[in-house]
Order: C-alpha cells, then structure tokens, then sequence
C-alpha cells in the first residue's frame, strides 16, 4: 500500500500530537517545575533524612525482590519450556494474575493473610505495617517479569544445545551454567530491568501495607504522596522527578537490551 | 563406560522435579495464597453483608464509573494505539526510535509520579490553563496515560509481520488504498488489537496511584473502585473491601480468559 | 501487446535495469529468465506498476500506462509466496476482485465456481488457506487473479516455492490452462527447464541487461554468447570454445583437429552416458552421448581417445 504523502503527514501529525500531549509535554513539565526554583533547592528536597532513608527503603525492598524473582522466574521459565506435566496451563495462567489484579486489592490480601486477625497473623515478625509487608508486596507485583521474557526465548533456541552437552558429558548444573543460562541472558536481563523498574514503581499496593511511617516504611513513591498531601509540592516534584529520572535510566537500559535480544 | 553401566540419563537441563515444586511452591506462598484469602474472607461476614457491601450506593457508584471509564479508555486506545504503531511500523521521520523507545515510558513510571504529571500541565497550577483535576476527564486521562503501551506494542509485531504481499496482490487485483486497508490490513490486526485492549482494560480497572491525586476521588463523581477499596481497609472494614475485590477480581479475571480466547482465535487462520 | 522502452531502474547504488526495452506479443506466454540478481522480477513489477522506472516508459496494449497504478491497469499478478488473504475462505480470495468491482452476487458466485473447477479446487470453498497445500494455494492464487478477466497475467517465481514434483506437475498445468485462456502472459523464472517447458518466447537476462530473446529452441541452439548459451543447458570447454557435451565426437583412432584425451570416468544413466575425459593440456571435459554409442565405442576407463567438437554450437570466447 502506497500511502500518499498528505496522508502520510496527518497520521503522522496526529500520531506524535497525542503523544506530545499525552506523554512529552506533562514529562517536561515536571523537569521544568522541580528546577523552577534552582538545582539547590531540589537537591536539598531529596536528601533531607526523610527522603534519604526512603530512597534506601526503596533500593533495598527492591534488591530483596528481584533476586528472588530472577531464581524464580528462570526455574519457571524452565518447567514451562522444557517440562511436561499436567496444569502447564493453569501455572501459565496463574503468572498472569499479578497483571490481572489492583495494586490495592494485592495489599488488600497481604493484610487479610498477615494483618491483624488474619490466617498468618501471629508469626514472630510484624508483617503488616513493617518492612516485610512492603517486601511481600512488591515481590507479588514483579513475579511475572522474568518468567515472561525467558520463556519464549527458551522455547525458540530449543534444547539441541543442551542435549549435545549432555552427549558430550556434562551433568545438569554444568549445562545450565554453560549452555543454558549463556543464551538467556539477554532475556533475563530485559526481565530483570522491568522487575527493577516496577519495583521501584509500586505504589498501590504498598500504599495499603505499609503504614507510611516516615523514616522506617515509607518508600520514594508513598514520599511523593505524602509531600503532595501535605501542600509540599515542590519536594513532591523533586522526589518525582527522580523517580522519573530512575524511570528514563530504565528506559534506557530497555532500548539498549533490545536489540541484543532480538539477537540471540 | 561399560554398556553395563550405561543408565538411562534424563537430557541435561529438562528441569527436575526439584524445579517445578520450587517454582509451584513460590507462585502458592506469594500469589495464590494471598488472593484466596481475598476471595475466601470476602464472605466471612456472611452472604448478607457481602451482598449488602456490594450493592451499596457508593459501592456500586465507584465499579460503575469504573468500568465505564475503563471502556472509554480501552476504546480510544483501541484507536489511537493502532495509529500510533501504524506511523511507527509504516512511517520514516527523524526521531522515530526516540518516539518508540517513548511509548515504554508509562511501564517504566511509577503511577504516582504518572499522576503528578499530568497534574503538573492539566491541573490547577497549569501553564496552559486547562484545569481538570477533580473531574472525571481527569480519571479518563490518567488511564490513557498508563495504558498508553498496551495496544500499541501489541500492533507493531504483527504489522511489522503482515505479508506486504497481501496488499500488492489487493492491488493488483483493482483494490484502491482504502479498501486495501479495510478489508485486507485491518482484518489481520483485529486480533493483536483486542488482545492489547483487553490488557489496557485489565489494567484501567485496577489503576489506583496515577488517579489517587489527579481526580480527588469523589464519591459517586470521581472514585473509581480501587480507591473506594482502600478506603473501606483504611476504615478498618477489609471483609467490606474484600467484597468489592472480589468482584473486581470476578471483572479482570473475566477480561483474562477473554484475551486468552481470542489469542486461540485469532490464531486459526495462521500458519 | 506489452512494450517496454528503454526502462532503467536503481535501488540506492543498485542498477536493477539498465535501459532495457521489450515487446510481448499478444496472446502469448513469455518467461524472464535469469539468474538472481538479473532484474526479472523488477522488471516484472514495473510491468504491474508494483515499482515505477526511474526512466522510460510501459505500454500495454497500445496505450501509456507507466503513470497509470497498479490498481487500473488490468493485470492480474501471482507471487511466489501465494499471497493469499489468509484471513478469507477460498471462496472469498477468489471473489475478491469481482466483489470491489461491485458485481452481481449470482454472478461472482459462478465464476467463482466456475475458476475453482478448472483449477482444480472445486469442493475447497469454504476452506481457509492455512488448510491448504503449497500446491494448492497457488492454484488458488491463480484462479483469484483469473476472476476478474485481466489483459495480462504475471507470474513472479509462481512454482519457486513449491516442491520439485508439484513444481513440475504446475508447470504442465500452466501451460494447458494457457493454450486454453490464451491471456498474455508474463513468467518469471530462474529454472531455465521450466522456461523451456513452458513458454512461446523467453527473454533471457543477466545484471539488468537483456541478452536474448526468442524461442526455446532458437536460444539453445543458436545462443549470442557464452552467458546464454551457459544458462539455458549444459556446456563442455574444448581449446577455446564452448561446445554442448552431445556435440563432442569421440573417436579411437586419431582425427584430424582432434586433441588426445584419456577416459577418467564414465557413469551410465539410463539411456545416457557421461563420459568424463582428461583432455592433454588443458583438463576436464565432460562428454555426453547414448548408452549405444558408448558400448559401441566399447569405452573404458583410462581408454586412450581423440575427441574433437562436431560445430554445430560452438561459441568462441
């Protein structure tokens, strides 16, 4: 089909409209605000010990996740490429449902399994209102990343590989480590960015278990909130605004990864 | 090795046994757990008060307004995502990587910065002078936002894909553009194009951070059911809250197996 | 009648077509024949108005169509790879040129009929094409082109990606149904025995030149040069010429103007016998020739001979 240029033009126009305004336009906005009044300001916005030990909430709920999510994620990725058993499907389907369900609703569970009155309530750990109800949450919401990207990748270099090492001597762990995981890595990286990104990100969720105690559970992203609620606007635009610049970091990472996946 | 000592070996890197119980065990502790204990408490108050929660004014304001939103979000993605991944698939301009690598943006932002975003050029404070918080465009708006790559990315493969073929022999066949477009192109992206909506719905039902600050969560105006969710648990009432889950739940659990159908669907023609 | 003048056509640094012209006569059946790179398939698509020269002009059947798009000028197109609407039953690919064109459902619903009983594919209706064969796919491909009457038929590699059997069961096929349709009509191929086969007239072309054109038989035995004369059959250097293997005289006593040669290998084929011969000085030469003049010869290996190229082909370098 041969477009012709006016057409051509106007999709065009319409196309790069929608996201200018949609997307571009209110990203910028935001830069622009949070430096309106000089990098100083934002920068003392952002280290105040409030906002400090938020961001290391943060880091550290998410270097909990996603190593856990990564393991589980290639294990899984493994039994649905490469296993035969009954209910495939019905793991497959289950995967999906951290998508499928509100981010509220995921606290919402946490609570009633671990909250006051709940069906794990009385384990010598506080869960709920403390660090580990927010690492439960976000371990729930970043689940399918890594699983997703690796799977098709496992299913398309088929296991050949694998069955000319185990020809040539090599026992499980050696193939896996050898032949395997070399020809996955790019998908388990691009999973590992997403799973990092969305940890990060989460908000929803942890909004319910978390009790937003400043200083101990309140991550970057309940920060901003509270900023906001608060009438603190402009530390609310500098703690988005690096949220936002993690966010383009991601981003970034995403597009570089991409074609070495593409690759392999 | 003697053939006497040859055993059986299962191939290297088939996952054992020790795999798949990991992994089955994980997914149980992490996600299924907690979601059953939604779906089982919900009616813990018995099957009165979970009816009398779920059909509660606000209760059935907030899933109404919901869902309706979401459909119009779903709609208009629907059509702009597939103009979008046309221009990016069909069209060449400067820039053009930079504008796909932009469409991930809203996976990559959490929602509540996605939120103060848009508060930021459409809000009280804005340059332009175009003020929707506290609406329900606002709500529709922060929707379109995070459900922007939905479709999009859905579209673009199977575009990129389609036999260029197809469309020179329509051609050849007396077919103008249009027709071209309608009855050849257009066809074979329904399929990739409901499937992404499907998604974008599932996500809309459920998005709570970006709307959180943007439409000031009004009861029967602006509160869609994520909201009144946590406004039941903040008052102390999660079986209440459970209720409702359970049929928003009932709603994207719905829109899941429909996507799954239609994927089977769509791929009856293909080969 | 199709006449090509003086066409040209690049892709960036690429001459697809250097200033090629042509005439296709009426009714006939005319193959493009070329190895990969020759500009037979471009040149086939500037026919359709799939590509547009960036010089020269396409007439057919007496008026200027080069402006004209692909849509108006009457031509039906087969692809290699089918190009089937893979989302429309049978029915509906081959109704589809006679739907936009508005006609009569009784009507397009006999043609329709009608075409998919001389292709073969009566009873395939309601199929989809994923359920059908390469082979029949084709067939169908064929048929969906044929519905709405076009002036001109052109065939880009239509049996390229088909099976050597089938291929060959097509070819036969094509041919019948074009004694029977008599639409012009254009092949491209690389194959030069389905040229051969098929076709009243063949252009042979090399890098975006034509370098003959004329029937069959004409271009294998009276080729302009060595190009054509290697493509369209197998050919045997002797001293500076190329000569067909069949035009190798084999003797056991020396001649006159014959070189000495030994025997390296002879392997029978049926009814044929390719004799393999190390020529004094200069190397292999392949020599064909009946089983019945190889036993009569009572030719061995390592058997010394003389052999000398009987003129009828030769083309000197």
């Amino acid at each position: 089909m041969i477009v012709d240029r006016r057409w051509r033009v106007t999709l065009r126009s319409f196309a790069l409209g929608y996201l200018a305004l949609l997307l571009l336009i209110p990203v910028g906005m935001v830069f622009y605000r949070t430096f309106e009044h000089g990098a100083m300001a934002v920068f003392d916005s952002v280290t105040t010990p409030a906002a400090i030990s938020a961001f290391w909430l943060t880091i550290t709920v998410t270097l909990i996740a996603v190593p856990l999510n990564t393991i589980f994620g290639v294990l899984c990725a493994l039994a649905l490429a490469r296993g035969r058993f009954r209910g495939k499907a019905l793991l497959d389907a289950t995967i999906d449902l951290p998508f499928a369900v509100s981010p509220v609703v995921i606290g919402l569970a946490l609570v009633l399994v671990y909250g006051r009155g709940g069906w794990l309530d009385g384990l010598p750990f506080q869960v709920i209102f403390a660090v580990p109800g927010i690492v439960l949450a976000t371990i729930f919401v970043s689940v399918p990343f890594v699983v997703r990207e690796v799977t098709p990748v496992l299913r398309e270099i088929g296991d050949d590989q694998e069955q000319a090492a185990s020809t040539l001597g090599a026992n499980r762990w050696q193939t896996f480590w050898r032949i395997t995981l070399p020809a996955i890595r790019w998908g388990v990286a691009y999973g590992i960015i997403l799973s990092v990104a969305r940890c990060i990100g989460e908000f929803g969720a942890v909004s319910v278990v978390s009790g937003r105690i400043s200083g101990e559970t309140e991550t970057l992203t309940l920060l901003v909130e509270e900023r906001f609620q608060n009438f603190d606007v402009a530390g609310a635009y500098a703690a988005s605004a690096l949220l936002a610049i993690i966010a383009l970091g991601t981003l970034l990472a995403m597009t570089r990864i991409n074609p070495r996946r593409d690759d392999e | 090795m003697t053939t006497a000592a040859l055993t059986l070996r299962r191939p290297a890197g088939r996952p054992g046994v020790l795999g798949l119980g990991i992994s089955t065990l994980w997914l149980s502790l992490i996600v299924l757990l907690p979601l059953a204990a939604v779906v089982v408490r919900s009616t813990e108050g018995g099957w009165d008060a979970f009816w009398n929660v779920v059909t509660s004014r606000q209760s059935v304001a907030a899933l109404r307004f919901t869902v309706e939103v979401s459909l119009l979000c779903t709609l208009v993605n629907a059509a702009s995502g597939t103009l979008i991944a046309w221009v990016l698939v069909r069209d060449r301009f400067r820039g053009k990587a930079f504008v796909n690598a932009l469409i991930d943006l809203p996976f990559a932002l959490p929602t509540i910065v996605a939120g103060l975003t848009l508060l930021a050029l459409y809000g009280p404070t804005s340059p332009v002078g175009i003020n929707v918080a506290f609406t329900q465009a606002a709500v529709l708006m922060a929707l379109l936002f995070v459900t922007l790559p939905f479709v999009i990315r859905s579209v673009q493969p199977v575009l990129i894909e389609l036999d260029k073929e197809m469309e020179e022999a329509a051609l050849s066949l007396g077919a103008s553009n249009r027709t071209v477009f309608a009855r050849v192109i257009l066809p074979n992206l329904v399929p990739a194009i409901l499937s992404g909506a499907a998604l974008a719905f599932a996500r809309a039902v459920g998005e709570f951070g970006s709307i959180v600050l943007l439409s000031g969560n009004i009861p029967f105006k602006t509160q869609v059911a994520s909201v009144f969710i946590f406004k039941q648990v903040e008052s102390d009432n999660p079986i209440g809250a459970a209720s409702i889950a359970v049929v928003l739940l009932g709603i994207s659990l719905l829109v899941l197996f429909a996507i799954r159908a239609l994927g089977r669907w769509g791929a009856r023609h293909d080969r | 009648m199709i006449a090509v003048r003086d066409v040209r056509k690049s892709f960036g640094d690429f001459v697809a077509l250097n200033d090629v012209s042509l005439e296709i006569p009426d009714g006939s059946l005319t193959s493009l024949l070329g190895p990969s790179g020759s500009g037979k398939s471009t040149l086939l698509r500037i026919i359709a108005g799939l590509e547009e020269p960036d010089k020269g002009t396409v007439e057919i059947h007496g008026s200027d169509a080069t402006q004209v798009p692909p849509q108006r000028r009457g031509i039906g197109f087969v692809f290699q790879h089918y190009a089937a609407f893979k989302h429309m039953t049978v029915r509906d690919n081959v109704a589809f040129g006679m739907k936009i064109r508005k006609q009569p459902k009784q009507r397009i619903q006999e043609r329709v009929d009608e075409l998919l009983e001389v292709v073969g594919l009566a009873g395939y209706q309601q199929r989809y094409p994923n359920q059908l064969s390469g082979g029949q796919r084709q067939r169908m491909a064929l048929a969906r082109a044929l519905a709405v009457e076009p002036r001109v038929l052109l065939l880009d590699e239509p049996f390229g990606a088909l099976d050597a059997k089938v291929r060959a069961e097509l070819r036969e096929w094509l041919r019948r149904l074009h004694d029977e349709v008599h639409v012009t009509t254009v092949l491209v191929t690389h194959d030069q025995e389905e040229a051969m086969v098929v076709s009243d007239h063949i252009a042979v072309m090399d890098k975006g030149r034509i370098e003959q054109v004329g029937g069959p038989v004409e271009l294998y035995d009276r080729p302009r040069n060595r190009f054509v004369m290697s493509f369209l059959g197998p050919v045997s250097k002797v001293g500076e010429d190329l000569v067909r293997p069949h035009d190798i005289a084999i003797s056991l006593t020396p001649e006159d103007g014959a070189r000495q040669a030994t025997v390296s290998r002879i392997v029978h084929l049926g009814f044929e016998a390719r004799v393999e011969l190390e020529v004094e000085g200069e190397g292999t030469v392949a020599a064909q020739m009946t089983r019945a003049e190889a036993d009569h010869l009572e030719l061995v290996e390592r058997a010394v001979v003389w052999v000398r190229a009987t003129g009828r082909t030769a083309v000197p370098a």
